[in-house]
């Protein structure tokens, strides 16, 4: 049986306006990483509080390590580890001792599963009597990343680690996450970050409490609808808004120093006249050619057709 | 009134032995958009407290918007703007509430606010959401209103801390926009974000590293300079170089 099950969860918090989510059916198989990706508000905090039963949900089932996230609340809390988007450990208590208290907490020692999160804990350990409100950013998710696995859970949540985490200390947190992945234990990571969505073996497209797509991110990509083009010019910014203009765009945005862009029907010849027309508009050296979307191509072509 | 928007020379903050940020110079021009790059605890923050008038340096020159940072404080904090993802409008306000309340701290008249107000909602589409408090309106749609808030009084800066970071990528770029609208007003937009492809996006860009400014160009420039494919190249080529490990 799969490690983590939703059916049909809803929830919503006010009466009036759109649920914060509707209809979320998935599951994550035993030993996954799975990814919810997806923007502020798109209810990936709310999913995770119903799987770790600190919320209930107005309709629909879900089960954690073949537990009812109702039922059998108390056996998932002991199961699972959580870390959420706030950071929530004890700002008074030095690394140290929130460690133990942890472990205390879930009945083991320190000691019993150090192995576990040795190499994350050795990157802290020369601050381990520095209090956890006297840390930087990067430090206090590292010690939540060890207090959530003191107990070597069979689950792991992970409720946007990387959010306002630069691009490198990113990196080397996804890198810890496939180290663990390696112990056995199922992971369901959030993240707004659209670029680390290939780091995850499936992920779920999310917006506004509605899943878009559930898939792997190379299916995800191979799905991408029609074909997807990249435009440079020296003037992006200009390139911009008179590509925008032009008859036979479907989308067109930027993306780094170039700009991403389809056409509404396909078959025809339009990159030539597209080019034609902009060199009518005064641009020079324009180039275009056919590009491989990314997760982000993918998740702006779901959501512009969704509206 | 000076060409430069921001001068700085050899600006540092230092906390007892810790060299917070370390002898940075740089100018930035009216009308730019400077992208202000560095890893968590590079100094960002420090430097940025010190440039909006938050913060005495402990030595070095900078002016901002002609004013000085050790003796003009309060000129500074009147002509520039600022935003940040972690705080930016009241959420039990209303929007046009908050936008009475920010226009009313930066010193517009009972006109000016009304005036300013009006064109504001509507550039933004809010008309519908005008009464709403801004703590039921979506991420972006908040962003976007703080930006256009943060810039009512036609500051000569506006400062902006990470103000895309969870948004998603449609309205991520939207935001931009209005960015772009705001230096072609002349305004000098200063930004930091850890989003590599909004990098690309500014005119130039610096990359802070244990305090210093190790990196300062167009990102074409920095990517031939590193002989790198993307901006994400280069800053992780920089900040894996980092000593310094307040993370």
């Amino acid at each position: 049986m799969d490690t983590v099950i939703l059916q049909h969860i809803s929830k919503s918090y006010v009466k009036e306006g759109p649920p914060a989510l509707q209809d979320i059916s998935f599951s994550v198989k035993k030993g996954e990483l799975f990814g919810l990706i997806g923007p502020d508000g798109a209810g990936k905090s709310t999913i995770f509080r119903i799987l770790t039963t600190l919320l209930l949900s107005d309709k629909g089932t879900a089960t954690v390590a073949g537990y009812d996230v109702v039922q059998h609340y108390h056996e998932i809390r002991s199961c699972v580890g959580y870390m959420p988007g706030k950071f929530s450990l004890y700002q008074d208590l030095t690394i140290e001792e929130n460690l133990h208290f942890f472990a205390t907490l879930f009945g083991t020692t320190v000691e019993a599963n150090y192995a576990l999160i040795k190499d994350i804990y050795e990157q802290i350990a020369p601050f381990k009597n520095r209090r956890a409100g006297k840390l930087s950013g990067g430090m206090k998710q590292k010690l939540a990343l060890c207090c959530a696995l003191i107990h070597r859970p069979e689950v792991l949540f992970l409720d946007e680690p990387t959010t306002g985490v630069d691009a490198v200390s990113r990196k080397e947190f996804w890198e810890m996450l496939q180290r663990l992945k390696t112990e056995g234990i199922t992971i369901v990571v959030s993240t707004p970050y659209m670029d680390e969505a290939s780091l995850c073996e499936r992920i779920a497209l999310i917006q506004t409490g509605q899943i878009l797509s559930i898939d792997t991110p190379a299916n995800i990509i191979k799905d991408y609808p029609g074909k997807l083009y990249a435009l440079r010019a020296p003037k992006v910014h200009q390139l911009l808004k008179d590509t925008r203009q032009y008859a036979g765009i479907r989308l067109c945005y930027a993306a780094g120093d170039k700009l991403h862009l389809s056409f509404k029907d396909e078959g025809k010849d339009h990159p030539a006249e597209l080019l034609s027309w902009l060199e009518s508009k005064g641009h020079q050296g324009v180039h275009i050619e056919e590009i491989t979307p990314d997760i982000e191509d993918c998740f702006i072509a779901k959501t512009s057709t969704h509206e | 009134m000076s060409e430069k928007a921001i001068v700085c020379k050899d600006l540092t903050k230092r906390f007892g032995d810790f060299f917070a940020v370390n002898h940075i110079s740089f100018d930035v021009d009216q009308g730019e958009i400077f992208g202000f790059l560095g890893a968590n605890g590079a100094g960002k923050t420090t430097a940025m407290r010190m440039l909006c008038g938050l913060s005495y340096p402990t030595s070095g020159e900078a002016t901002v918007a002609g004013y000085n940072v050790f003796r003009q404080q309060e000129a500074i904090k009147r002509n520039i703007g600022y935003m940040s993802q972690k705080f930016s409008l009241y959420e039990s306000l209303t929007v046009r509430e908050n936008i009475r309340f920010y226009g009313g701290v930066y010193g517009l008249s009972d006109k000016q606010l009304k005036e300013k107000g009006d064109e504001l909602i509507t550039k933004l589409g809010l008309e519908k959401e005008a009464k709403m408090m801004v703590g039921s309106l979506p991420l972006g749609w908040k962003q976007k209103l703080a930006f256009s808030v943060a810039i009512i009084h036609q500051p000569r800066i506006v400062f902006l801390d990470e103000p895309t970071g969870g948004v998603d990528p449609v309205t991520r770029r939207q935001f931009w926009d209005l960015i772009y609208d705001a230096a072609a007003n002349g305004i000098t937009v200063f930004v930091t974000t850890h989003y590599m492809d909004e990098a690309e996006y500014c005119n130039r860009i610096s990359i802070m590293v244990d305090g210093r400014i190790d990196a300062l160009d167009s990102p074409a420039n920095l990517k031939k300079q590193f002989d790198a494919a993307s901006m994400n190249e280069v800053f992780y080529a920089l900040a894996r170089t980092a000593k310094r490990s307040a993370d």
